[in-house]
């Protein structure tokens, strides 16, 4: 009974270190930059979301401040990427690297400046709630973020399987000189797969928000997110899901079975060995190309 | 053939950086015709190619599509002009399936019959392809990869098709498949090209008109056949020794337009 409550809190958090994992390996497929700022970008979409929504603020109701959100982020995500990342063309990684670490810092200091360093939580409808399966009580808020992810890894797969623009954005991250041949315009692309990793941060911030209280430093949460990207292989969608859910578990578990202390450093730990043993993390696409 | 050439490019100049890789580069392409453009390596086949197709910035001169110039457009707005790049090497979308990939060559397009259509007129040219349509594109053979390329092109409906070594890195027989396919795309579905080929004997054979492309400068050119018989292609491009009275090569090896 115990284990299964601490498996359904670790799933719920490990869908939402996956979210922002698949933020960073959306950007990265598609233009070969890491954007450190992702986990910023989640802090940032999760006060979006209580600002609008807290009775201390906006007041709307919850669920119009989740599509408003989401869609702000999005428009955030296509203008970083249209005015400041474009410049950058060229550019050595390192310089980009840089860009999108600073851009962290600016997003915690505009997020303390508007709504304060104390932590706040979101007005959620489902917040508190529990639900009762046979003997077992779970968080409504937990059970919420699971099902939210498994849908939006459908969406998502649909999307970038089935659509036009899903299509051009695979073909961009694979072969960007032939996406221009092709007449993709791939800067739009870019920018577009920006604002994908924008909504999708969004998406996790709010799940994050109805699971506890967040402050501006919440963001620092993405380097968990980024050494999940890294043990799910860099570079695979699915794989980034998967290392989230495999550190989101391992910590309760850890802290349950060994010591308190080890599930701060277990995640770290698992990140060394796949780097050991697996450079190129669990699920990584294999590609060679022909010449 | 119209008075308005369908492609013109006039004294381009291009930079790789500090490399001057074209250096003053003009020629015309009529309706309908095939034109090659013969060169070794380095000779800045490829940087021509990118020049007109948007990918790369020219430092000087113009390309003009039927009277309109298009100098460093974004190459969308090339491909929407119906002018289509078929790149060396295969540059195909590895992890895609066949027919993602022909799909991607409809990209500007929106009508989805016509793209219907299109898919099997492409599966009739190349039947290899049509028997792996839900194969991912990266395991493909050389030769299928390059069908591939072809047929991702024709997608586009395309006026005017920019063909970058199309033999390259292909058997005798591959090689001759495809120019035979070119030929009839050309006759069969009106697709005016421009073909750069190192392999200038099979261009020479398909083409209309050449040009010879050397360090960035076009040196000659003329109608194909007029090319075939230079002395200077056939001893420096085609390979064929030339038996003097004396029996022995021409003594000095020097092409006539240096």
């Amino acid at each position: 009974m115990d284990a299964l409550q601490l498996l359904v809190s670790g799933l719920a958090n490990g869908c939402i270190y996956g979210l922002i994992a698949l933020g960073f390996v959306l950007i990265y497929k598609a233009t070969e930059a890491v954007n450190f700022a992702q986990g910023d970008m989640m802090m940032l979409g999760a006060f979006i979301t209580l600002g609008l929504n807290n009775e201390a603020w906006l007041g709307l109701p919850f669920w119009l401040a989740v599509p408003l959100a989401i869609a702000v982020m999005a428009a955030i995500g296509y203008l970083l990427d249209a005015l400041v990342l474009r410049r950058m063309f060229g550019q050595s990684q390192i310089a980009v690297v840089i860009l999108t670490i600073a851009l962290g810092f600016i997003a915690r200091f505009i997020a303390g400046a508007i709504w304060g360093h104390e932590p706040q939580s979101l007005e959620s409808p489902i917040a508190g709630m529990e639900v009762r399966v046979g003997g077992i009580v779970l968080g409504l808020d937990e059970v919420a973020v699971i099902v939210v992810t498994v849908v939006l890894t459908g969406v998502l797969y649909l999307f970038f399987s089935r659509t036009r623009l899903g299509l051009a954005m695979q073909a961009t991250s694979q072969n960007q000189l032939a996406a221009y041949y092709m007449g993709i315009p791939v800067k739009r692309v870019h920018s577009l797969t920006w604002a994908l990793a924008g909504a999708m941060a969004a998406i996790a911030g709010i799940l994050f928000a109805t699971k506890g209280a967040i402050d501006p430093n919440s963001g620092l949460l993405g380097i968990k997110a980024f050494a999940a990207a890294v043990i799910g292989g860099f570079g695979s969608l699915p794989g980034a899901l998967l290392g989230g859910l495999i550190v989101g578990l391992v910590e309760p578990f850890s802290a349950r079975y060994i010591a308190a202390g080890f599930s701060q450093i277990m995640p770290y730990l698992i990140l060394l060995l796949i780097l050991v043993f697996r450079p190129d993390g669990i699920l990584a696409q294999v590609r060679q190309k022909k010449v | 053939m119209s008075d308005v050439p369908l492609l013109e490019v006039r004294n381009l100049e291009t930079y790789y950086g500090p490399i001057m890789a074209l250096r003053g580069v003009s020629l015309a392409v009529h309706h309908g015709q095939i034109v090659a453009v013969l060169g070794a390596n380095g000779a800045g086949k490829t940087t021509l190619m990118r020049t007109i197709s948007g990918v790369l910035e020219p430092e000087k001169g113009q390309v003009v599509l039927e009277g309109e110039e298009v100098t460093a457009r974004e190459p969308d707005e090339i491909v929407r002009r119906k002018v289509v790049h078929v790149p060396e090497g295969r540059e195909i979308f590895p992890l895609m399936s066949v027919r993602e990939n022909l799909l991607m060559g409809a990209f500007t397009r929106s009508d989805r019959d016509g793209i219907a259509a299109d898919m099997d007129m492409v599966c009739g040219y190349f039947p290899a392809l049509a028997e792996r349509l839900d194969q991912e594109a990266g395991t493909l053979s050389g030769g299928q990869q390059q069908m591939l390329a072809i047929g991702r092109g024709l997608m586009a409906r395309p006026r005017l098709m920019l063909l970058d070594e199309p033999s390259l890195g292909l058997s005798p027989i591959l090689v001759k498949e495809i120019f035979a396919i070119l030929r009839r795309l050309n006759a069969e579905q009106a697709v005016t090209m421009l073909i750069v080929e190192q392999n200038a004997r099979t261009a020479l054979d398909v083409a209309d008109y050449g040009y010879v492309l050397e360090l960035g400068r076009i040196v000659m050119d003329g109608p194909a056949e007029r090319l075939r018989a230079s002395k200077d292609i056939q001893e420096f491009y085609l390979g064929m020794k030339d038996e003097s009275p004396r029996g022995r090569r021409r003594w000095k090896a020097r092409k006539t337009w240096r």
